[in-house]
């Protein structure tokens, strides 16, 4: 054991002992963030106290959920709703933390995107949010199960068929993950598991993971601007703290995030107190019914965009099903985004609006994604169905046309 | 060298204990996932099908789906392969489940027709898909007539005549 002197302080006396000087200057006062970015920089931090917030509501009514057939309808809907004293709050913070933390990860997503935030030494902090991505949404599906309405069911039941459609062991695929022949108790039971253990302690170590990513490549910032965060730091430490591109992340950059996370907060107890019946479908206030499908299905608003993708091939091309055809897209749909830093063959880092081509890119798919959840959420009949069909193509071949236009723009632009 | 050889043994012993204890801990795993013997065991439904109406549709529940029996008027024709003769009528006997993405198609009499509320898919009095996204007719479960009864989840002659023929 190392020889301990008798500490000074109770400072010291935890220095010794865990290095928390140390500690907080690597994780906090000596984490360098750019001076030159905006509000959509705090996004990440949103994220972080709505995923808290919704921990914490989950805990609550863990205390009184019951995940049986039979008992989970009513243990979320009188217990919960009507006995706990402030239950229906922790539920609605649940739900609509849920609705709108989707929404600020397409926020934050979509501002990588349009500043170039995913190339160029960046790809892993990608990758890693791409990976939080698809924890988040499977957190999401299982957890709409577990209030066991009808909207719970049949989501459950249309998503696990989805499974049906992989070649030779799709049938027998479909009733493992149910552990039934249909959407049963022993689904609801590992879907409980699933929502309230296994994937948050992934979530949590994907966070973990995701925030490590980014302190070699450091954040990315409104120029796309590369320089020496080393260099940038000493002067900021020598006291030239106008004249260095960088910030400390605690405290400057935090209490600017601060300050967002606090108008958002405002927003977001809106909701909650107010505004709430976005989030809970009025369907799902029906107890689950295997033998009655509810006249319209659809799923939650962040995936109508995919969901559209899906049921966007409605006939049969070339001798393949339109049911395998949209199972294809619907599989492309949601892996293509992690190929996103190879797709982009142009070096430039830089703000979409200041690149040539990759511009016109980034709003046809913005324009392209809001057309998907729209008609997503509309019968499709008629002339929807078209719809449909042709913003699902133009998604694909967005994609597919991506390393073409952004080779152009390199050559354009001479590599810069 | 003696050493060298020593610890590479030790490394690969290792290896082959953790190698053995992975693979069975992931067969334990995937088999706790299984349904359950109970659940797969749990499959027979006996319905009595000489009391139904004509062109009206009966429901019942096999295995937590819903299967369609359907019970032809003179004015329908039966389809070769897709109905069975039960007494002196025609019937179709169907898992009432779109092959789409498995919604409930509800049944218009009038238009001897089923009609998938969730994708707008159709289908025949006999289940075959006219229109919309299924890729396939209704699937036909395993059925045995036993007199007036049919006898779903069990394989008998006519089922068995049906799907050679399919």
């Amino acid at each position: 054991m190392a020889e301990f002197k008798k500490a000074d302080s109770m400072l010291e006396w935890f220095d010794q002992r865990l290095g928390v000087v140390n500690f907080v200057k690597v994780m906090m006062t000596e984490y360098w963030i750019p001076k030159n970015i905006n509000f959509l920089w705090a996004m990440g931090v949103v994220i972080t106290v709505l995923f808290t917030l919704l921990l914490v509501s989950g805990i609550f009514l863990l205390m009184y959920y019951k995940p049986d057939v039979n008992m989970a309808f009513d243990s979320v809907n009188f217990t919960i709703m009507q006995d706990v004293a402030y239950g229906w709050l922790f539920r609605h913070i649940h739900a609509v933390g849920a609705s709108v933390v989707f929404l600020v990860i397409y926020i934050h997503m979509f501002t990588g995107i349009y500043y170039g935030s995913y190339k160029k030494g960046r790809e892993m902090i990608w990758i890693s949010g791409m990976l939080l991505f698809v924890l988040f949404s499977a957190e999401g599906f299982s957890g709409y199960m577990l209030p066991w309405g009808q909207m719970s069911y049949w989501a459950a039941y249309v998503i696990t068929e989805i499974f049906g459609g992989i070649p030779l062991i799709g049938d027998e695929l479909v009733v493992w993950i149910r552990g039934n022949f249909y959407v049963s108790d022993a689904t609801l039971t590992r879907f409980f598991m699933l929502h309230v253990l296994l994937i948050p302690l992934a979530i949590l170590g994907a966070i973990v993971f995701h925030f490590y990513a980014l302190r070699f490549p450091h954040v990315n910032n409104e120029e796309g601007e590369f320089f020496d965060f080393d260099e940038e730091a000493e002067k900021y430490k020598a006291g030239d703290k106008k004249g260095s591109k960088v910030i400390p992340f605690w405290p400057v950059f935090l209490s600017k995030d601060f300050m967002v996370v606090g108008f958002f907060m405002i927003f977001f107890f809106y909701l909650t107190f107010y505004h709430y019946g976005f989030a809970m479908d009025a369907i799902n206030f029906d107890k689950a019914d295997g033998l009655k499908t509810p006249a319209h299905i659809y799923p939650e608003w962040y995936f109508l965009w995919s969901y559209e993708v899906l049921r966007g091939f409605f006939f049969d091309i070339a001798g393949i099903s339109g049911k395998d055809l949209g199972l294809i897209a619907f599989g492309i749909a949601n892996a293509i985004f992690f190929l996103l830093p190879w797709l982009d063959r142009s070096p430039m880092v830089k703000p979409a609006n200041q690149r040539p081509y990759f511009k016109y890119w980034f709003w046809i798919l913005m324009a392209d994604l809001i057309v998907l959840t729209i008609y997503g959420k509309l019968p499709p009949t008629g002339v929807n169905a078209w719809v449909g069909f042709a913003s699902s193509m133009t998604f694909l071949v967005l994609f597919a046309v991506l390393p073409f236009i952004t080779k152009l723009e390199a050559k354009k632009v001479g590599g810069k | 060298m003696t050493n060298e050889s020593r610890r590479g043994f030790i490394g690969k012993a290792f290896g082959a204990v953790a190698g053995v204890g992975a693979v069975a801990s992931l067969v334990a795993m995937k088999k706790t996932w299984d349904p359950l013997p109970s659940v797969m065991s749990a499959g027979f439904t006996t319905v009595d099908v000489s009391a139904l109406a004509e062109n009206k549709l009966e429901v019942v529940v096999w295995r937590g789906k819903p299967v369609f029996i359907l019970k032809y008027s003179a004015d329908m024709a039966p389809t070769d392969g897709r109905n069975v003769k039960v007494g002196d009528h025609y019937f179709s006997v169907m898992i009432g489940l779109c092959t789409h993405l498995g919604c409930i198609p509800a049944y218009l009499p009038d238009a001897h027709q089923f009609k998938c509320a969730c994708h707008g898919g159709e289908f025949t009095a006999d289940g075959v898909n006219t229109f919309g996204p299924p890729p396939r007719p209704l699937d036909i479960p395993p059925f045995k007539v036993d007199g007036v009864t049919l006898v779903l989840g069990e394989e008998g002659e006519e089922y068995k005549a049906m799907t050679a023929k399919a």
